[in-house]
């Protein structure tokens, strides 16, 4: 899937937006896959990423046994050994860094590791050269995002949509971002608050809080 | 997609199962507090009578009033294909069942002087029915464009040289879904025409990527100046960054020989 490759945003929106997935190939390398996969997963939880995880659940996740106190109290700690543990068969890991050099760190112990897996970083084309150049990377191949092609007016503002699609399954919808927005504006939530509730929707993990932070930060003073 | 309602009518949440994508969000994504119904409703009137703001989590159903639904074909496609926890059967992978050129330094799906194409429908956030996804698939075939083996949609295919797809899905509604295609590198400005004429006659909005085999240096210096030749603004990508290698044992003999090996300088 193409969940890291098409987010909205010019390439310096991108500035805190680094995300790192390894992925077996069938049939190929995926025999001892599960370990390495861990121990890509253990190798980027050293270098704080903003969120990780294991295309079954990321760091924050909801809950199936809350209670109306947790309206006042709810839990933000983010879970990292969980995603790592819950690693049972070959699939995609990723983690999101929210800035180039806890990327790099992290990529050039994965480097070391010689895992033997895919590894890809989503970014803009310019933060990944960078980091390829300062890792001693010849890149093998390249997959340029054209953007969304939206020729009958589907799509909403740009604010809600740099929001929404930093989840690219689509799980973080239009309408929780745009209401996510509306309640920071208003005061109802932080952003903090608010950016927890988009990330819990996110499965794979790769929704970037950071950078929602920081754009709710931005939206509560201007309206794009 | 705004499946989810107030029923005036009745007063409850209804679902629209003709939008309804069954991506699972709504079971999967809330919370849940296992609090009476009875007890929830009568605060919510409550509060509505006397004009207070109702301001819980957002993000909590109060009454894990969701269940799933055992789903029968073809409604089981729009599960595979909205719901990234969901394997593929014919690819064996989640998300939208593709591996791109994720693999590309395993598996060279896409080589030197190609460009390999993923045309997503319904992405972001608005989705797509089968009978939208065929008319773009039609419109490439007449291009006589290579659609990839290992993606879910052409396994949907009755006629790859037509583009066709099974009649019986052609009014189901998915979240998104992915189309691939492999062309020689200089037909891209054609093909992504053909993308473009065709995406103005399905009501759906589009994602599409192009990707390429860097050179023996790590440069890519083809796509992108024919991507700006013709004006598509192509600043974020995915980048293989050539680490992987056949590693399974009976693989390892059989695996063939990269035309740029790419590797840690």
């Amino acid at each position: 899937m193409t969940n890291t490759l098409h987010r909205y945003g010019n390439s310096e929106s991108f500035r805190d937006d680094y995300i790192l997935f390894a992925i077996p190939c069938r049939g190929k390398n995926d025999d001892g896959a599960v370990e390495k996969l861990k121990t890509f997963l253990r190798i980027c939880a050293r270098h704080q990423p903003a969120n990780m995880g294991n295309s079954s659940f990321g760091s924050y996740r909801p809950s199936s046994h809350l209670n109306p106190t947790s309206h006042w109290r709810r839990d933000y700690t983010q879970d990292f050994e969980s995603v790592i543990d819950a690693v049972h068969r070959p699939g995609t890991v990723a983690a999101v860094f929210d800035a180039k050099d806890k990327a790099e760190a992290a990529l050039r112990e994965v480097i070391q590791a010689d895992l033997g897996l895919s590894i890809n970083m989503s970014t803009s084309v310019e933060g990944a050269q960078q980091c390829c150049q300062s890792t001693g990377i010849t890149r093998h191949s390249v997959e340029y995002s054209l953007g969304f092609w939206d020729r009958h007016d589907h799509l909403p503002n740009s604010q809600v949509q740099e929001l929404s699609t930093m989840c690219g399954h689509g799980m973080v919808s239009f309408n929780l971002a745009k209401k996510m927005l509306d309640m920071v504006r208003e005061g109802r939530r932080t952003p903090d608050e608010a950016v927890l509730t988009l990330a819990r929707f996110c499965p794979c993990g790769v929704y970037n809080p950071a950078r929602a932070k920081r754009l709710l930060e931005e939206a509560r003073t201007r309206q794009r | 997609m705004g499946a989810i309602y107030i029923d005036p009518a009745i007063q409850r949440a209804t679902i629209n199962y003709d939008e309804c994508v069954e991506c699972s969000t709504c079971y999967r994504g809330m919370s849940q507090e296992h609090l009476n119904p009875v007890m929830v409703r009568t605060v919510r009137r409550i509060a509505k009578f006397f004009r207070f703001r109702f301001e819980p989590e957002p993000d909590v159903c109060p009454t894990a009033a969701f269940v799933m639904e055992d789903l029968e074909w073809p409604r089981i496609v729009r599960r595979v294909f909205s719901d990234p926890l969901v394997e593929h059967k014919s690819t064996g992978i989640h998300g939208r069942g593709t591996e791109e050129v994720k693999t590309n330094d395993v598996a060279h799906r896409v080589g030197v002087g190609e460009a390999g194409y993923v045309i997503e429908f319904g992405r972001p956030g608005v989705g797509v029915r089968f009978r939208e996804i065929q008319t773009v698939t039609m419109a490439l075939a007449r291009l006589n464009v290579a659609f990839e083996a290992k993606n879910p949609i052409t396994h949907l295919m009755t006629n790859q040289a037509t583009g066709e797809l099974k009649p019986d899905l052609l009014n189901e509604k998915i979240l998104s879904a992915i189309v691939e295609i492999k062309t020689a590198v200089e037909r891209v400005p054609e093909v992504l025409e053909a993308v473009d004429e065709a995406s103005r006659r399905i009501d759906t909005v589009l994602a599409v990527g192009v990707s390429t085999r860097c050179d023996e240096r790590g440069e890519e210096k083809v796509l992108s100046a024919l991507l700006d030749e013709h004006g598509y603004s192509h600043h974020r990508a995915k980048t293989n960054l050539g680490l992987g290698r056949v590693t399974n044992v009976a693989k390892a003999q059989e695996a063939p020989r990269d035309e740029h090996v790419a590797s840690v300088r």
